[in-house]
């Protein structure tokens, strides 16, 4: 899960990060109050879970209380790159004398934890590794070992920090590290991280992405989820533990396993050019297709008002293909009239005759069979073009 | 011959007693897998019937492998559990560990897997992963054992079901050695791991290697295979049609920014001479033809 700047801010506080005051708004209202609060100059930053909204307008500057109230309200309702923003962060403003940067990230490559800092942040930090890669320091962190008082002065000096921030940055980054463990991080970013006009090193902008896989234990996690901005049908099918994608097309998709749902929805790509349809949606139903997942899966996808048609590709492994057969059969009964789309249905893998048969004498008007999966997809694009 | 496990490959269920642990481990029994026995912590003394067979539980790997000589575990402890059973098995110094449980927090696998490093004596497959089956020989995992025969193809995929899908595909070829490497975004073996020994074994003759969006572990593989490996290799690359930003399944299936997408993959295994398939069924046929070739 990405969290939001004032999400992120507020968990940085909270492991002794130092940041400056921060407040989340939904209302010019709102923002004119926090303004007010923090002494009227203050920064209005958009709310958004993607990059650029600096350059998109979503941040200004504003002069006082009622200043940050007309500024949030130009911004409040704004679209950046497809994300509408619904909350504006009203942040401290603060004089700047430089910008650094610091992250402590997942490094799949080299399956550790990866610290980069660099005394030239607030810009592209690609840019600075591709044009100046001196300036930023790439430390590799054994999770076993972590990061000592030592080891964080070697990465600081790395990242040619000024002898003045040194001790400061060290600080900075012996907490950002505690915090990236205890919260079961996969990114703590902080850029820019600053030094202010009175010599003090912050956080003036984070981003964080928390590993989903951990909470079971953060239950404070739980919280941090936004709700108001997930798609209805992804939010529906979260609660019943489907693991779904909304997508901008018309065929509606289930399989089991991600790989073969992302195949799927390759194929099911290629064979909708011709018919100028596309997949609505990822949905893997795992291993264990019961019917009750069957069921919930169907229901969400048929409530899905852009969905014309829909594919069942199933490759019966552990759960055999019988077994997925009946799944589909109970799960159009349970859905009854809700069910009105036609169901393409590929069965391959294990008892995979069975479960062909028993389709066959379901003989349900809606599903029809096709025995491949190229096959499937085609019939599938072609029945949600009409 | 076949890679990483063979007919001697003596298993270890860790998490046997629990229902999952329990039921794959008959599967893997009735497929010809030498199970020795279970590991759960706490219920040491204990035994399993399974398959006709008593197969007797440990509270801990070092004590199973004194008694039983296995030399490989199956891990199926649920995630909470999981980082102490493969740590568990790293201090036995098992060779091999097939981690299958899915939705382990990456903070432990990033441990564990640094502490196998550190170690030097484990292998680790997964976590998150199908595990591996050398058709009539051993199958460590979940891969279903009757979608096809022995053969003298390698398989590897990150994913359970497309690895499947892909052995059905070229089922009448049949499989010397597939493994499911998993979809996390740190697992113990890669596709480079599973190219070098495919490369190196003799009952091998093919490679299919199957990868999916989202890092560059394909681009690492496509630079190992210019440098080291001479079979003939198909590849597939799937998530081709999958949108920027969003994570489809496994953990590390995403395409950001302009890396880790499905095109620059193929590119990268095409310009190093592997033939790629648009879609599994294409990359079957390719497959096919070489092999058909390779007689004639």
């Amino acid at each position: 899960m990405d969290l939001f700047e004032y999400q992120a801010r507020d968990l940085f506080e909270s492991h002794g990060v130092p940041v400056l005051g921060g407040a989340v708004a939904y209302t010019p209202e709102e923002a004119e109050a926090a303004a007010e609060s923090m002494g009227g100059r203050v920064v209005v930053k958009a709310q958004v879970k993607v990059g650029g909204r600096g350059k998109a307008g979503g941040v200004k500057l504003a002069e006082s209380a009622s200043d940050a109230r007309a500024k949030a309200a130009a911004i409040l309702g704004m679209d950046i790159k497809g994300h509408t923003v619904n909350k504006v962060m009203i942040a401290q403003a603060a004089p700047i004398e430089a910008e650094y940067y610091l992250a402590i990230l997942l490094d799949r490559a080299n399956r550790n934890f990866l610290v980069m800092a660099s005394v030239a942040g607030g810009m592209e930090i690609e840019e600075v590794a591709h044009k100046t890669p001196e300036k930023l320091a790439r430390i590799g962190i054994n999770p076993n070992t972590g990061i000592s008082k030592e080891k964080a002065r070697e990465i600081v000096l790395a990242g040619q920090f000024p002898a003045d921030v040194v001790d400061q940055v060290v600080d900075v980054l012996l907490k950002l590290w505690a915090a990236f463990v205890a919260e079961d991080a996969t990114l703590m970013e902080i850029n820019p991280l600053v030094k202010t006009s009175d010599g003090k090193v912050v956080a003036l902008d984070g981003k964080v992405t928390l590993d989903d896989s951990a909470d079971f234990r953060h239950p404070d996690h739980e919280a941090l989820i936004d709700h108001a901005s997930a798609n209805p049908l992804e939010a529906a099918a979260k609660a019943k533990n489907l693991n779904y994608v909304k997508l901008d097309g018309q065929v509606g998709i289930i399989g089991n396993g991600a790989g073969l749902v992302m195949s799927t929805l390759d194929v099911v790509a290629y064979a909708g050019e011709r018919f100028g349809v596309k997949p609505a949606n990822f949905l893997d139903i795992g291993g264990g297709a019961s019917a009750q997942v069957m069921a919930d899966g169907l229901g969400i996808i048929l409530g899905d008002a852009d969905v014309r048609s829909v594919f069942v590709n199933v490759f019966g492994g552990i759960t055999a293909c019988d077994a997925v057969a009946n799944g589909i059969v109970q799960a159009l009964e349970m859905l009854g009239n809700k069910a009105t789309k036609p169901i393409v249905v590929r069965l391959d893998g294990n008892n995979v005759l069975e479960g062909r048969r028993i389709l066959n004498e379901a003989a349900h008007p809606l599903i029809q069979q096709v025995d491949t999966m190229d096959g499937a997809a085609a019939r599938a694009a072609e029945l949600a073009a009409k | 011959m076949a890679i990483f496990v063979n007919e001697n490959t003596k298993v270890l269920v860790q998490g046997m007693t629990g229902s999952e642990g329990t039921k794959h481990t008959a599967r893997m029994a009735k497929s010809g897998t030498k199970i020795v026995g279970g590991v759960t912590p706490g219920k040491g003394g204990q035994s399993v019937e399974i398959e006709g067979v008593t197969l007797p539980v440990f509270n801990n790997v070092t004590e199973a492998v004194a008694a039983t000589g296995a030399n490989a575990s199956v891990v199926f402890v649920p995630p909470k559990f999981a980082k102490a059973a493969v740590i568990d098995a790293i201090d036995a110094k098992l060779p091999l560990v097939v981690v299958i449980t899915e939705g382990i927090p990456v903070h432990d696998s990033a441990a564990f897997y640094a502490y196998a490093v550190a170690k030097g004596t484990t292998r680790l497959i997964g976590p998150n992963c199908p595990g591996l089956i050398s058709p009539g020989k051993s199958n460590l995992g979940i891969i279903p054992a009757d979608i096809t025969g022995p053969g003298r193809i390698g398989l590897v995929s990150k994913s359970g079901t497309l690895t499947y899908q892909m052995m059905y595909e070229l089922r009448d070829f049949g499989i010397s050695t597939a493994v499911g490497i998993g979809g996390d975004p740190i697992i113990g073996t890669t596709h480079i791991d599973c190219l070098r020994a495919f490369q190196d074994d003799p009952d091998t003759d093919a490679i299919v290697m199957i990868g999916e969006i989202g890092g560059d572990a394909e681009e690492r593989a496509a630079a190992f295979i210019a440098e080291y490996v001479t079979k003939p290799v198909v590849g597939y690359v799937a998530g081709f049609t999958a949108p920027e930003g969003k994570t489809m399944g496994h953990a590390g299936a995403i395409v950001s920014g302009s890396s880790g997408t499905a095109a620059a993959k193929q590119s990268a295994l095409e310009a190093v001479g592997v033939s790629v398939g648009k879609t599994p069924s294409e990359a079957a046929q390719l497959m096919r033809t070489i092999l058909n070739n390779k007689k004639g």
